[in-house]
């Protein structure tokens, strides 16, 4: 229709969503070109280093900083007596402060590695020295290491989390195959390879700070609030982060010591946690321990679930990995029961790891129906499908969509799961056991609101603005997609900026819902600026298409008449004829989400504004399928992996390539979780030994073996404006229990506790 | 980090004057020293660079056979095709070790007096009770978690791991570690803790190693290093074997070489095992019994019980393999 040529495409989708495209960032990325928050560089800058507690409970009574402040370059040692209190800043989930003030170092201690001092000095060498000088002396007082100290007890019940649906004691009691089982996670620590740390600089009552960051907005009303300044005082610039997991959505007791350092001596100071500090300086995922009663017919039919499970938290604070969330919905169950208890610890209070709670309810679970499929003997693929859930079972209401039938039959075609012998050590190749492994995974989509500005130049760039971040997912590259798309221009021709607090809004990253929410902010936007160019174009006395037509299509980034009344007309064009520089649009999608623009402040910089799965008609999740190779050496018992396929329902994907990217990501962190991960407690000093990447053991490259990635997802209408569910934390779900399954099925050994190592199997 | 004086040594024997002071540590590859430092472990005063010192980084593979400068970079030795062909358990030792980027800094003598990676060695503020570290200070190991601690030649004083894989297949092959004129065997090289942890190994004060040699023998021709771990690489061994194998004209063992690694204070020849098999024909049961007597004398920990099982495995699995390769 138009006499342009084709603008050069690649994938079948143009640049536009749904294409299968590299990352618009990546080039920078990987040639170092890319600026991430402790590279930036800050003229004056001074260097902080935190000290940590070296005892897990109890007071610090004197800390002795006399050699330290004498030592060379030392500008500044803040500790528990010395450093002034900020005020208090209400939560992540938007409720008030208890107290008034907030101390980022305290006399009390509550677990060992609890930072209790900083020093400051002119080069990270000097402060690095000056803190080891520091001489701490301690009042002990007795501490429980973990949740299997005897001191630990049961812990506390969680009423809230308790489920009651039907009468579970009675079917279980009644059923014709019951089984019962206790399923154990570690503690597992997100260990992104870009170290914590930040860079704060001053000027007036004005705060800069360079810190990555999965929440923005979030992070910078915790700084606004701790320090008394309005919102709009604080700018917290994250251009790119190397990773987070859910370790970097929160503003922390270091980024309070690096402020308050900065706002002390007149200059910008820049801390940076160690590897072995990271440890401690925020939570890990939650130690859980689970015991599943199943109650089945004898064809595999479940009748009840009864779980009673636990999670560490720490002993002032309140962290809830929910063991249910997974085992309440995935199965047609009339008849479930799950109590859940919080087990106080002396541990920094545990955080959100890649899929909290879905992840180790899914182990429980998902290893617990490998188990039944065995007690009945039926193929596990079969068993699950015979106990599929028509809708979720929980809720009672309809699954808006899933495909996780599709998803079971495309994994099993792909891997050749209907040659599977289902006696465990049937298949081997010399000293090899080799072991088939499957299970499934579930993640809820999680709704918020976003906000997106899109603006459209005289040289036709579209630029595109959010405070959102790219934790190296793709959001730069999703979000310049959903503009080409609006415009139908190249990608070359979209600038997307983004982690800039001075930005429009946006909520966490996390829950899996960042590229839902913004590609339909940005989408929205995108089209309120288009309708704007073409209203011009028609109406406006200066524009050469004015009156030549009722409307007009924007194609190519021309604007087209419909039946070629006119030529089409380059957008950059138009505007030069306007004599405009610029169209521009910001929009929000707070209303879609039922939401006042009074409530923007709090939408933005709480997660009150996250709307549950099931809220409105539909229950909304994402789901997958792993099936999964292992070779077991038969006298040696090394586990390795040979090869894993994943199919996966997570609706409409805005680029397959990076979406397959994450659901591959999350694969191998639950490798490392299912084989390698967990945090070793001395139970003396309730200290993780293996605080460091030599022996906290993260996959290496030698332990992935191949993995085939299927999406079987259906734009879903419900779930976001564009289609998609949410991607990042899917994944892990479900790793962990297909190879502990396929573990089984090389060697005939269950093992109920991760991770699955040589010493499990011999 | 503590300020230190940095030197570049003008020499050996100037290095070695400089480095007899107290506190003076030599900076070879450096990637031990850092780390060490980096744990507050290692606070030296002085650091003597050796690294720029001639003719000390030669890989040499004759008749006689084979002479590393102490500071020939791991990845050089490991990818040398001489070392490989005469002493392929050398090659896949150092191969096994770290990571590339290690290897591609570590040096040789650098590397065979790594530290151990005891937790508690490595974490002084945390853990003042190390014998190795403070002598006298007591063993926090002793009572903590001790899946990665030694079974043999532990003492009440230390049970911390010798973390090293070249070590192994240097003492199963008879090494001798050159420090200028004197030669010291690699298997005395190596001290065990007993009542002095903290002498490690057989150097007097600014002793540096110059090389290693180790002499061509058809064992060591036909030998080969296993490492077993739970991750496939940038992991310290579960169990490691170093063995070499030499089967005389009625297919009897005429040398058997047996070491091993991860489960000892010393790389530990297994000297009960080489006995048992020499002179004998190496059936599988032969075999089998033979590498039951490999953890003789070892010291269980409830941590690491495991090893009891899997190091004798090993080795039948490091003498299976040379068989098979003989008869090949």
């Amino acid at each position: 229709m138009t006499p342009l040529d084709p603008t050069p495409r690649r994938g079948d989708a143009g640049d536009g969503l749904g294409a299968r495209l590299p990352r618009i960032d990546g080039r920078a990325k990987v040639r170092g070109a890319a600026s991430y928050a402790l590279d930036h560089p800050v003229e004056g800058v001074a260097h902080a280093v935190i000290v940590q507690s070296t005892i897990p409970a109890g007071r610090v009574r004197t800390i002795d900083t006399r050699a330290a402040s004498a030592a060379p370059g030392v500008l500044l040692v803040l500790t528990p007596d010395s450093t002034p209190p900020l005020r208090a800043a209400s939560t992540w989930t938007g409720e008030a402060p208890t107290q008034p003030e907030y101390r980022p170092l305290e006399h009390t201690i509550r677990y060992t590695g609890q930072q209790i001092a900083a020093v400051v000095a002119e080069t990270l060498e000097q402060a690095t020295e000056a803190a080891a000088l520091l001489r701490v002396a301690y009042d002990r007082e007795p501490a429980v290491a973990g949740m299997d100290d005897p001191a630990a007890g049961e812990g506390n019940p969680l009423p809230p989390l308790a489920i009651e649906r039907g009468d579970a004691a009675l079917a279980f009691a009644g059923a014709p195959v019951r089984l019962t089982a206790e399923y154990r996670t570690p503690r597992e620590y997100q260990m992104p390879i870009e170290p914590h740390g930040l860079i704060a600089r001053w000027e007036g009552d004005a705060l800069t700070i360079w810190e990555h960051s999965q929440w923005l907005d979030g992070m910078a009303r915790t700084y606004a609030e701790w320090f008394g300044i309005p919102f709009e005082k604080v700018r917290l610039i994250s251009p790119y982060i190397g990773g987070g997991f859910g370790s970097k959505a929160l503003a922390l007791a270091h980024g309070a010591l690096a402020a308050l350092a900065a706002r002390q001596l007149g200059r910008p100071v820049k801390l940076a946690l160690t590897r072995p500090q990271t440890f401690t300086a925020f939570g890990g995922r939650a130690a859980t321990r689970q015991v599943l009663e199943l109650g089945a017919t004898a064809e595999g039919r479940l009748l009840a679930i009864r779980q009673r499970g636990c999670n560490e938290t720490s002993v002032d604070g309140v962290w809830i990995e929910p063991l249910s969330s997974v085992t309440a919905l995935m199965y047609d169950l009339p008849n479930f029961s799950s109590q859940q208890h919080l087990v106080p610890v002396n541990t920094v209070l545990p955080f959100a790891k890649r899929a909290p709670g879905e992840n180790p309810s899914a182990f429980g679970l998902e290893c617990a129906m490998d188990e039944l499929a065995y007690a009945v003997g039926v193929d596990p693929l079969a068993l699950r499908l015979r106990n599929h859930a028509e809708r979720d079972p929980q809720s009672g209401k309809p699954w808006s969509t899933r495909r996780l039938r599709e998803a079971f039959a495309a994994g099993a075609e792909a891997f050749g799961w209907a040659r599977r012998r289902m006696a465990p050590g049937s298949l081997r190749e010399g000293r090899l056991l080799i072991g088939w492994g499957m299970a499934a995974g579930t993640y809820p989509v999680r709704r918020s609101p976003g906000e997106a500005m899109v603006r459209v130049l005289a040289d036709g760039t579209v630029e595109v603005a959010s405070s959102t971040s790219d934790m190296g997912t793709g959001a730069y590259t999703i979000l310049a997609q959903t503009a080409a798309a609006v415009f139908s221009v190249p990608l070359a021709q979209v600038r997307v900026r983004l982690g800039d607090s001075s930005l429009p809004r946006a909520p966490v990253t996390g829950g899996s819902q960042m590229a839902g929410l913004m590609t339909g902010a940005v989408d929205k936007a995108a089209r309120a600026a288009r309708e704007e160019l073409i209203g011009l174009a028609l109406t406006d006395p200066r524009s050469p298409l004015r009156g030549v037509a009722n409307t007009l299509a924007v194609e190519h980034g021309h604007l087209v008449p419909p039946r070629g009344e006119a030529p089409p007309l380059p957008i950059g064009a138009l505007l030069t004829a306007l004599g405009r520089d610029r169209i521009e649009a910001l929009r929000d999608t707070l209303s879609e989400n039922g939401l006042t623009p009074e409530d923007r402040y709090r939408a933005f910089t709480t997660v009150s504004s996250m709307r549950p799965p099931t809220d409105g008609d539909y229950s909304m999740h994402s789901w997958c399928a792993h099936f999964v190779e292992v070779a077991v050496d038969e006298a040696l018992r090394s586990i390795r992996l040979r090869r894993i396929v994943t199919a996966f329902d997570a609706g409409r994907l805005y680029n397959p390539k990076l979406a397959e990217s994450q659901i591959k990501g999350g694969i191998i962190m639950g490798i490392g979780q299912a084989l390698l991960e967990g945090g070793m407690i001395d139970p003396r000093q309730a200290r993780v030994l293996n605080n460091n990447l030599a022996d906290y053991l993260l996959p290496t490259n030698a332990d992935v073996p191949s993995i085939e990635v299927i999406s079987v997802g259906e734009p879903d209408p419900h779930a976001s404006a564009l289609g998609g569910k949410g991607v990042g934390e899917l994944g892990i779900v479900g790793v962990a229990p297909a190879i502990a399954n396929a573990v089984f099925h090389a060697t005939g050994k269950r093992v109920r506790e991760l991770p699955i190592t040589m010493a499990d199997l011999v | 980090m503590k300020a230190f004086s940095y030197h570049r040594a003008s020499g050996l024997e100037a290095a070695r004057q400089q480095a007899a002071t107290t506190d003076a540590a030599i900076l070879a590859g450096g990637t031990t020293l850092l780390d060490l430092a980096k744990c507050e472990v290692a606070r030296p005063e002085q650091v003597i660079d050796i690294t720029r010192l001639p003719g000390l980084d030669e890989i040499t593979v004759d008749a006689q056979g084979l002479r590393l400068g102490a500071l020939a970079r791991m990845a050089r030795v490991a990818e040398d095709a001489a070392v490989r062909t005469a002493f392929p358990a050398v090659a896949q030792a150092l191969s096994l070790s770290a990571s590339a980027q290690i290897r591609n800094m570590a040096t040789i003598g650098g590397n065979l007096l790594q530290r151990t990676r005891c937790a508690y060695f490595r974490d002084p503020a945390s853990f003042p009770a190390c014998n190795r570290r403070t002598p006298g200070s007591g063993c926090a190991a002793l009572d903590g978690i001790t899946t990665n601690h030694a079974l043999l030649g532990t003492s009440e004083a230390c049970i911390a791991t010798y973390p090293g894989d070249l070590a192994v297949a240097l003492v199963a092959l008879d090494a001798i570690i050159h420090l200028g004129e004197r030669q010291v065997a690699a298997t005395d090289f190596f001290l065990l803790p007993g009542t002095t942890p903290e002498r490690e190994f057989a150097l007097a004060p600014g002793e540096i190693i110059t090389a290693v040699t180790l002499p061509a023998s058809r064992a060591a021709r036909r030998s080969t290093y296993l490492k077993l771990r739970d991750r496939a690489s940038y992991e310290f061994a579960t169990v490691s074997v170093a063995a070499g194998l030499e089967l005389d004209a009625e297919c009897r063992v005429a040398t058997l070489r047996v070491a091993l690694g991860g489960v000892a204070t010393i790389p530990w020849r297994a000297r009960a095992v080489e006995a048992a098999l020499t002179g004998r024909e190496p059936t599988p049961e032969a075999v089998r019994e033979a590498c039951l007597l490999a953890m003789q004398g070892a010291t269980p920990r409830p941590d690491n019980r495991h090893k009891l099982e899997l190091a004798p495995r090993l080795v039948a699995r490091a003498i299976e393999t040379l068989l098979w390769e003989e008869r090949a």
